[in-house]
């Protein structure tokens, strides 16, 4: 666990979301099911963080519950210091700084692709001319330029995924959640878009919370991996990745990457 | 390279062979199974000396119904056929979506309300047009309603599904993106539901026809349907075809209408995709 040098995103080390004592349990048929115990876990301003874990450890119930859109059953979360619920109500200011990117790209169908990226600003009023400019300038981030006229049905998957990563930044939120962007890709446009997320990262200095439980994404894409264990969900292990930036991907290579994954996979294993 | 020419050479022949065989359009093969129904019919009639008070021969008919439409009467009457039926269809769309929408967005409501549904759903509502004649009279507005009544379901139906519909994932964008409820509505619920609506509607216009024309058999003396159980009073068998006729025609029209709606509303939907 070296200590790694700050990448180009970090802007002052200070704490972006702070879960405390958070934890979440369901009501089930048969009772309560625990999907994550109370957890205390901080993710620092500027940071890539993946969450990463076997299948039903709570990875995107506590990404879920970050993002606003499940209320914890015990502790507190708090975004850039205001507690995101109070009395299982969210809190509108601390969720305008956080974007949410789905394992399906839930792109509208009846949108074209800059209506889509441009969907959160439209909810907030903004002009229709800002809006194709904004939507325009961020076709161009995701690498997806000249398709803004185009209909999701006439994009492949890896460009939708694109473009719902280009709505999650349209109002450029200092927070991108993300749960498994990448699961229903194949391998090798994984990788790419793995290389694409860093750059992205790294152009727009936004803190990242990824959910994924493939080992060479995390060690990939991470600068803190925080493994997850189940039954029932809780932080296992945080892990610190200290490769510079940016990364190839022939940085597997490195015995260091297997080290780490090695490392990861046999905990995630026992 | 030696390994691609036998590819492209044992596809290059079969190209042009699947190409011929696309190339004659489905139009043609309908056009024809229609000349040979009528001609069947033609040659039926002429050949066995069928009565023209059971079948009259196509000739007859076209010859009948190309004629009457220079009549003033023929037009007044479509007129107020088409009048009866878009009025009814119109308070069918208004309230069909409007119930079908609230619906599909309270299962509550609609688990209360599911008996009464059913219930109205199974009763044969062409049995309750003596009814509504009796209630409404025999003017116009009692074929509205009738019409109406008819469209309402598959309309409500179809909406309630559609706003039931609405994909989870998409439900969630809009709820990280802390939409208001009218917003979810107008962004979400409504795009989504369209397809839906649009198919009620499809339903629902032929039913508005169906509706209006029987109202007109059983009271009035107005109407494509009056004009029908006049003819046939007065053992005019060819004019009753050449009305049958006419109101295929009238039906033919509003149901284009609604499907041309699909194409110009919702381009983004397969249903809508133009199919080679
Ligand atoms: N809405 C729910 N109701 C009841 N139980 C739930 C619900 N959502 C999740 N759980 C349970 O909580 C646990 C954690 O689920 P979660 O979806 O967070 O796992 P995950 O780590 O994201 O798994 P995966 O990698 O398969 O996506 C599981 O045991 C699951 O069955
Ligand atoms: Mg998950």
């Amino acid at each position: 666990m070296s200590l790694q040098t700050a990448p180009a995103g970090v802007q002052g080390g200070g704490i972006a979301i702070a879960l405390k004592e958070a934890g979440k349990d369901f009501e089930t048929a048969e009772g309560l099911v625990r999907a994550l115990t109370p957890t205390n876990f901080n993710v620092r301003e500027g940071e890539f963080t993946v969450l990463l874990g076997p299948s039903g450890c709570g990875k995107t119930t506590m990404l879920r519950m970050i993002a606003g859109l499940e209320a914890p059953t015990s502790g507190t979360i708090e975004v850039d210091g205001r507690n995101l619920w109070i009395a299982d109500k969210r809190d509108n200011v601390a969720l305008a700084d956080m974007g949410m990117v789905f394992q399906e790209a839930n792109l509208f169908p009846w949108l074209s692709i800059e209506d889509n990226i441009a969907l959160p600003l439209k909810l907030r009023g903004v002009s229709k001319s800002e809006r194709r400019q904004r939507a325009r300038e961020l076709c161009k981030l995701v690498g997806i330029t000249g398709f803004e006229k185009r209909y999701p049905r006439e994009l492949s998957g890896g460009m939708r995924q694109r473009a719902s990563i280009a709505r999650a930044l349209s109002y450029d939120p200092k927070i991108l959640l993300m749960d498994e962007p990448f699961g229903a890709l194949d391998a090798i446009t994984r990788d790419a878009m793995n290389i694409e997320l860093q750059r992205i990262w790294m152009e727009t200095s936004k803190t990242i919370v990824l959910v994924t439980h493939s080992i060479s994404e995390a060690v990939f894409l991470a600068d803190r991996i925080a493994l997850l264990s189940p039954r029932p969900g809780r932080i296992q292990e945080i892990v610190e990745v200290p490769f510079a930036r940016p990364r190839a991907v022939s940085v597997n290579e490195d015995p260091q990457f297997q080290h780490i994954a090695n490392h990861l996979r046999d905990r995630l294993e026992h | 390279m030696s390994l691609d020419t036998p590819i492209v050479s044992t596809v290059a022949p079969q190209q042009p062979a699947k190409k011929r065989k696309k190339e004659i359009p489905t139009w043609i093969g309908s056009v024809t199974l229609l000349v040979l129904f009528l001609g069947g019919w033609e040659f039926y009639v002429r050949e066995f000396n069928v009565s023209k008070l059971i079948l009259p021969a196509p000739s007859l008919v076209i010859e009948a119904w190309y004629a009457s439409l220079w009549l003033p009467s023929t037009w007044y009457h479509t007129w107020i056929t088409a009048l009866e039926t878009m009025l009814g269809f119109f308070f069918a769309m208004v309230f069909g979506v409007a119930l079908g929408a609230m619906l599909g967005k309270s299962p509550r409501l609609e688990k209360m309300l599911n008996p009464f549904i059913v219930a109205t759903q199974v009763v044969p509502k062409v049995a309750l047009v003596p009814l509504f004649v009796v209630w409404f009279g025999f003017g116009i507005t009692s074929k509205v309603v009738i019409a109406a009544v008819l469209a309402f379901f598959p309309i409500m139906l179809n909406t309630a599904l559609g706003v039931k519909s609405v994909e989870r994932g998409y439900r969630e964008v809009l709820a990280s993106l802390n939409a208001s409820r009218l917003q979810k509505i107008t962004q979400l619920e409504f795009p989504s539901a369209l397809p839906y609506i649009l198919t009620g509607m499809e339903m629902g216009v032929v039913l508005s026809i169906i509706g209006a024309v029987v109202g007109e058999y059983l009271g009035g003396s107005e109407g494509l349907g009056n004009l029908a159980v006049k003819e046939m009073n007065s053992y005019n068998t060819t004019a009753l075809f050449a009305v049958i006729m006419h109101l295929s025609a009238l039906g033919f029209v509003f149901y284009a209408i609604v499907v041309g709606l699909r194409r110009f509303l919702i381009p983004w939907h397969e249903s809508a995709q133009v199919k080679k």
